[in-house]
Order: C-alpha cells, then structure tokens, then sequence
C-alpha cells in the first residue's frame, strides 16, 4: 500500500483491520473513521481490544489484515507517527532522566529544534504544573506527575493528532482533572483526539463520538447522547423508602425489565418510566409503603455500554 | 521529505537514544561490574605471578577489555526498556527499527571505545605501544567495539523482558570465546584444531592486530584479521537488526 493517500476530513481511516494472536483473535476486522478535529472515545472493557487498536495505528505493531490510514499517511508510517503525539498504556518516562531530560529527549526523537522545544518543554511543563520539578528525576514524581509528564512528551512535538490510551487511569482526582482540562483544550485548538478509556463519565463528558468496542468487534459508534437513547429499555426509576422493603414487593410490577438494589435505594428499569411511576405509586398505597424519594432516569452511557457490550459478547 | 533529508533525521535520532542509552545505562551495575571489574579481575586471575612480560599482556587485557566492555551495555537495553515499560513509548516515535538497533548499538560502541582508547594511552605512556603503531591499534580498536556492541545486540534479541536472562545468556557465550581466541595462549602455541575453533571468533582477529601494534608479531596477516573484523561486523550488524526487527513487537 502506498505510504501517501488523500482522504478528505479523516484523521484515522481503519479498514477492515485484523490481529490474531495465536488462537486469540484481538480485534476482529474492524472498520471506522475519525473526523479531523473530533475527539473520538474508544470504550471497551478489559482485553476488547482496544489497546491492540491503539498499537496498529500508532506502528507499534502490524495488522495481521486490514489497513489503517493516520493523517493521510500510512499507519505505522514515519509520516504518520511525526505528526503523531502518543500516550501509550502502561506506559512510563525514563526514570533515570529528569522530567526535562525526557522532554528534550522527545524534541530531538521528532526533530523539534533546540529552541522550539525548549520553549514548548516549559509551557507544557508550566501548564501541567510540573515546571518548578523540571529537574528532579523521574523515579522521584508521583504517578499522576509522571502520567502528566508523559503527556506533556507526546505534546512536545506539537502533534497534529493524539492517541491516548487509558491516561487517567488510577491517576487521583488533580492530575485526572489537568489531564482533561488539557484535553479540551487541545481539541477546541482543533486536534484530533483518539482517547481510549473505560471511563464512561470521562467520555461521557468529552467526546463527541464514541465506538464500543467488545470481544473484538466495534458493537456500536454514535455520539454519547445518541447511544444513550438508542437503549430506551434502559430507561429507569430510582426508589427509596422510609422502611427496609423487599425486592418482591417491586418485582411484579407492569413493564419492569429488571430492580436493581442501589445502597438504600431501588432501581427498576423500563421502556416507560411515566407509566411506572403511576403504578409504583398505587402499589406503594396498597401495601402502605412510604416513599422518601423518587426520581426518572434517562439512560446514561454506561447502561448503554452494558446492553451492547453484552450484546456483542462472544 | 526528501531521502536525505529523512537519512539525516534518523542519523540525529540514532545519536538521541545512544545519548540516552549512556545517560542512564553507563552507572548501572551490571555494566560496570560486567563491562570493567570483570575484565581486569579475570586478567589478574591469569597473569598474576606468571612472571610474562608486559608486552605480552597488554593485547591479552585490551582484547578482553575492548569485547568485555562493548558487550556490557549492549544486551541489556532492550530487556531493560521493555521491563522498565518505556519501549512502546520509543516505538511509537518516527523512527525506524534499524534506528533504535543503531542507537542501542552506538551507545555500546562509545562506553567500549572511550574504556578501551584509556587502555591505549596508558600503554602510550608506559611505553609499551609506540606512536608509529597507534593509528592501526586506535582502528582496531574503533572496529572491534563495533563488532562486539553489534554481537552483544544479538543476545538480546530473545524477546524477553529480564535483563539478566540476556545476561546470562551473553556469559555463556563470551567466556569460551575468551579461552579461544588467543588471550592467555597466543594462536601461533595452538594445536591445529584449537586454531581452527580461535578462527570462528571476532576477537581472536582484534587479539592479532594487537600482537602485531605491541608485539610485532602476529599469526594471520594483519590485512586478513582486519578484513575478518570487517566481515563480523557486517554479519552481526545486519543480524542484530533483522532479529530485533522480529521480535521487538513482542516485548511489549
């Protein structure tokens, strides 16, 4: 395949891309697309493939089948990684290098000149609120500065397009925050950002499309919002009551699909919450319940993760 | 981008992680015990109180400093990157496979070049080595820790993430080269089938060079030894890359 393909308006084009490894199949013939400045959300849960994606199209790996266009070029490609910026999973900074050491590292592995990156180095560094620690040796940052670190190294190079997989996880409330404030940012610049997570709030707030990845193959792609009402039957009523009631009491009620019991609370899933509310009521009268609270609740990203994970589950 | 200019990106990127490499490998402790304590105790162990001249120990001590330290690095960088996590990281770069193979090697190269060329002056100041002889034992010694960091590149190519597995595994296999490759029994006091196994290692070929710049005597011609050094270098050099090539995706 040519390294140079004119695609209008794609940061990331997959099609039709495969990995095995040995008998497991880690992504299945997969195909979509990512629109130049979108900020496009991965979701999947533990080993879905996501990470294996992320792999292909940064060149870390290659594709059994399938191919992969990044910024026009070839995934993989010398032309695609230079105006690529990547936060890999579990990944880490030089521990024997200071944080300064890792960045100027990066400017010269992308060929930024002396002065640019030292210039960019320092208002990264600033922004993250790593800068008066500039000098310090990695092994001696927490894990949300390395994490912040890390992310100020794939920035350095002023990259046209960001990967990033998994970079908040088990990072504490602070640095999670930064990293997303940081994120936003870049993308209303207009950067494309492939973020993977499994964070349904994170992406929930961020993104403007997300894909869900399960068992290899993408279950669904839509915006946030859309995939959240695709799952009407998730729409539900949260109950509590003043005294312990049993489960039974709920469980026959017209159009539940399922209670679910949250702490002091219930919640009973419907394709019609208005209805529901009427007939909790009445039950709640004949049995001589006093309800303390009860709420509607539209579907959030993760019930609709939940139905299509399990859908698509092999 | 045109191709020299892309060549000369990744010839700066290659200097970058070689830069890298001796920044944070060079005080680690299995290279300096490996690469310098090692060598010089194993001289000690042979030489002293054998009453040889020094003339006849200096080639002995440089071979097994040049091989010892330009293979004390080389190993290592790989398992170390993978166990340390910072390998996806480098290979989601712009560079190529054979740049990050090249950087690990040049940063092996300049640890056994700077090591060994102080062995040289030493001999300089002593007055064992002469003037007249340097150029060719300063080319030698430029070409051997080539060879060598290339050669201690290959140990490493098993896709492990244990340094001291590729440890092991190069120990195994430098410690019977040094016992054939004319160190402690010059090749000439060989028996025929011991000369024909010293010929199947690289350092045999620089341990001859240096017999001729110190010595002035020597079993093959010096213009055979340097083409054989020559010959190595390219065999490991493009092994280490094609392997590495292979099995760095799966360090990850």
């Amino acid at each position: 395949m040519p390294d140079k393909v004119s695609v209008d308006g794609a940061a990331i084009e997959v099609r039709n891309l495969t990995k095995r490894y040995n008998d497991l199949l880690a992504v299945d013939d997969i195909s979509f697309e990512v629109k130049s400045g979108e900020f496009f959300g991965f979701l999947g849960p533990n080993g879905a493939g996501k990470t294996t994606t992320v792999r292909m199209l940064t060149g870390v790996i290659k594709a059994d089948s399938g191919s992969a266009l990044v910024m026009r070029s070839r995934a993989g490609s010398l032309e695609a990684k230079q105006v690529t910026g990547v936060v890999p999973e579990m990944s880490n900074a030089y521990l024997d290098l200071s944080g300064w050491g890792n960045l100027m590292l990066m400017g010269e592995l992308y060929s930024v000149p002396a002065r640019k990156a030292r210039e960019r180095g320092c208002s990264l560094l600033q922004e993250l609120g790593l800068l008066d620690r500039k000098n310090s040796l990695v092994r001696e940052y927490s894990k949300g500065m390395r994490q912040r670190l890390i992310l100020c190294m794939a920035l350095i190079s002023d990259p046209e397009l960001l990967f990033l997989d998994e970079p908040n996880s088990g990072l504490d409330v602070q640095s999670a925050r930064l990293i997303r404030k940081l994120l936003q940012k870049l993308n209303a610049a207009g950067k494309t950002i492939f973020l993977t997570t499994h964070d349904m709030d994170e992406a929930n707030q961020l993104c403007d499309r997300v894909a869900i990845i399960s068992g290899g193959r993408i279950a669904a792609i839509d915006a946030p919002q859309k995939l959240r009402l695709a799952t009407s039957s998730m729409h539900s009523v949260e109950v509590s009551f003043a005294d312990a009631v049993s489960a039974d009491v709920l469980n026959g009620l017209p159009g539940v699909t399922q209670v679910a019991k949250l702490g002091d609370k219930y919640r009973l899933y419907t394709a019609d919450p208005g209805d529901l509310v009427v007939s909790l009521v009445d039950r709640c009268c004949s049995c001589g319940l006093k309800i303390v609270s009860i709420n509607t609740q539209a579907p959030s990203l993760e019930d609709a993760f939940v139905a299509l994970v399990s859908k698509g589950g092999r | 981008m045109s191709r020299s200019t892309s060549v000369w990106r990744q010839t700066r990127r290659i200097w970058a992680i070689a830069k890298k490499d001796i920044r944070i490998y060079y005080s680690k402790g299995p290279v300096v015990i490996f690469g310098i304590l090692f060598p010089v105790f194993l001289f000690l162990a042979f030489f002293i109180g054998r009453n040889l001249p020094l003339e006849f120990m200096m080639p002995g001590l440089l071979a097994m400093v040049v091989f010892f330290t330009a293979t004390a690095i080389s190993p290592a960088v790989a398992p170390w990157e993978a166990q340390a996590r910072t390998l996806e990281r480098l290979m989601s770069c712009p560079v190529t496979f054979s740049a990050i193979v090249l950087g690990d090697i040049m940063g092996s190269f300049v640890f056994g070049v700077t090591i060994s060329l102080v062995l040289v002056v030493i001999s300089l100041v002593i007055g064992i080595a002469t003037l007249t002889q340097l150029p060719l034992l300063v080319l030698a010694v430029i070409l051997a820790a080539l060879c060598f960091s290339s050669l201690g590149l290959i140990f490493s190519a098993a896709p492990t993430s244990l340094p001291s597995t590729t440890m092991m595994l190069s120990s195994m296999v430098k410690f019977p080269l040094i016992f054939i490759s004319g160190i402690f029994i010059p090749l000439t006091e060989l028996p025929v089938w011991g000369q024909v196994v010293a010929y199947i290692s690289p350092v045999t070929y620089f341990t001859d060079i240096a017999r001729h710049c110190i010595q002035n005597t020597g079993h093959l011609a010096m213009g055979v030894d340097f083409i054989a050094l020559v010959a190595f270098t390219v065999l490991f050099l493009l092994l280490a890359m094609k392997l590495h090539q292979k099995t760095m995706p799966r360090r990850i």
